[in-house]
């Protein structure tokens, strides 16, 4: 990377200075052009050229909280991918969900993974979840510009809290509105354009206090409804076997549910809806 | 009126090398040295303030000399690291890519500036195997070695790399190669050159484990040390972890990365 490198080869001051332990922040001096809200964007709305991810929930749970997402992205009324992934580890202790445009969630997780990661060497201490929230409102503020031009992208953030204020709530969800605004929710929030059908169901069915399975069960069965009523979601797949990405965040970690264990939580919840398709 | 006195650059160059030589020479000293299952990094430090750090997935840094000098370094080396594996893939970060920014950048600082760094850097990066670990030494003129399998660094570098010579040995467990790191350590600086012990308060430990997928780095502190300096296995569960401590990943899966496919199992 040739960025900004001086001819006698030294490092650049902005390499080694210690005003900042923000990736982004050093970024926007040495490689602006790596940061997506910097890039000048064509006129016009431009909401229908590319692939939009959709349906994120995310419930809070006794032990830590469980976020799970469809597998769907879409370009107008068409399929755009069946197995997309829009639920990542943001680090080691909390999770992140993308819903809009998918391109630039993807970048954004990107980008807010290295974020995390950047902090924890330079500091040697891992931020808050308090201050990764607020790190991660500041990137969507940074979209704002494309945006307002369609390409929008929300994302769904939820952790283990290492040193809650209250202990029995150390799993925390945190929501966003395009224009960087963050909200703590308490007990669930989905987004996305499943998001209605996925909280109604979660609304009647969520209990404070739920099991790291329960809370599992849950989420597909949200995601099932959202998939019921919105042609945007995926449902299971049952034919090609691709099912929810679900992973969950616990004081041992952030875990992704394998294959068979999630395959063996949707199967049972298609058959349950065989019996009774309102769940 | 006032004396232009001249100094041949032969002997500038001799008095920034000796200036650079006897800051280093002050400070405790550190060595890095492969095993069996990684590569090991010991200092001797009493601080809090770290000598030894992580830098990418496979590489650590290692440094002695004065503090304020090698952390810019390191600073540096983060976040390089951290853009190019942005950049391109988080696989693309390698050791020697970096020890040559170190080089050149050292190597600047020490033909431009009226004071050259008074550090001794090492940049190491494990592989799959002992034979493929890289260590890299960089000192304060930006000269770079490229070690086999061991270095010290610090003010009596070359009686500590005397005894890690005779006895390194890249097959030998952890227990045994932290053994080696410490009696190395406490050879020298004892009163009337008799050796010291080193406790784990005077040490600074941290492996490049290679069996771990992703971010290979962990320290090793507190009970983990004591223990392991006892000459006792510690499982591999309960040594120490990543700065931010971040749980050995279950069933031994990688940190899931959007930033690469590769990574995700």
């Amino acid at each position: 990377m040739a960025t900004g490198f001086d001819p006698s080869g030294r490092l650049p001051d902005f390499f080694t200075s210690t005003s900042t332990s923000s990736f982004t922040q050093f970024l926007s001096q040495a490689a602006p052009e790596l940061l997506p809200g910097r890039r000048p964007l064509p006129s016009g709305l431009s909401a229908d050229i590319a692939p939009h991810g959709t349906t994120i929930v995310a419930i809070a749970t006794a032990d830590g909280v469980v976020m799970a997402g469809d597998r769907r992205a879409t370009m107008g009324n068409l399929i755009a991918s069946r197995d997309i992934k829009k639920v990542h580890p943001a680090d080691a202790y909390s999770l992140i969900g993308i819903a809009g445009t998918a391109g630039i969630g993807i970048e954004l997780i990107r980008l807010f993974q290295v974020e995390l990661e950047h902090y924890e060497k330079i500091e040697g201490t891992m931020l808050s979840l308090d201050g990764k929230a607020n790190r991660l409102a500041a990137m969507v503020r940074g979209n704002l510009g494309a945006a307002m031009q369609g390409l929008a992208v929300v994302p769904l953030f939820a952790g283990f809290d290492l040193s809650p204020s209250d202990p029995a709530r150390a799993g925390r969800i945190f929501s966003f509105d395009v224009a960087g605004g963050l909200y703590e929710e308490t007990g669930y929030e989905a987004i996305g354009s499943g998001s209605l059908f996925a909280k109604s169901a979660l609304k009647k069915r969520y209990r404070a206090g739920l099991s790291t399975d329960d809370a599992i069960n849950l989420a597909v069965e949200a995601l099932y409804d959202a998939a019921d009523d919105d042609t945007a979601t995926g449902g299971p797949d049952v034919t090609r076997k691709i099912y929810p990405v679900v992973m969950t965040a616990t004081a041992s970690g952030t875990h992704r549910l394998s294959d068979e264990e999630i395959t063996t939580v949707a199967e049972r919840v298609v058959a349950g809806r065989v019996e009774n398709p309102g769940g | 009126m006032a004396m232009q006195f001249y100094a041949s650059p032969e002997q500038v160059q001799r008095d920034r090398s000796e200036y650079a030589r006897k800051g280093i020479a002050r400070g405790r000293s550190a060595v890095v040295l492969t095993y069996e299952g990684g590569i090991l990094l010991v200092a001797e430090n009493i601080t809090t303030l770290r000598k030894i750090s992580e830098i990418y997935d496979k590489i650590a840094f290692a440094a002695v000399g004065r503090y304020n000098e090698f952390e810019a370094l390191r600073r540096g080396g983060v976040r390089m690291a951290d853009m190019v594996g942005l950049s391109y893939d988080r696989r693309d970060v390698t050791g020697r890519a970096l020890a040559n920014t170190y080089t050149q950048t050292l190597g600047a600082i020490f033909s431009e500036t009226q004071k050259p760094y008074e550090v001794e850097i090492c940049v190491a990066q494990v592989g799959v195997s002992p034979e493929a670990d890289e260590l890299y030494r960089i000192t304060y003129d930006g000269s770079v070695m490229d070690e086999p399998g061991f270095m010290a660094m610090g003010g009596q570098a070359e009686a500590i790399g005397n005894v890690l010579r005779e006895r390194h040995d890249a097959t030998a467990e952890l227990t045994v190669a932290l053994a080696l790191a410490a009696e190395a350590l406490g050879s020298v600086g004892g009163e009337n050159g008799q050796a010291r012990t080193l406790t784990p308060k005077q040490l600074e430990v941290a492996v490049l484990d290679r069996r771990r997928p992703g971010r290979a780095f962990r320290r090793i502190t507190g009970a983990a040390l004591t223990t392991l300096l006892g000459h006792e296995a510690v499982p591999e569960a309960e040594l120490g972890d990543v700065d931010a401590a971040p749980p050995a990943p279950a069933e031994g899966k990688p940190t899931e990365s959007a930033a690469s496919e590769d990574t995700e199992k």
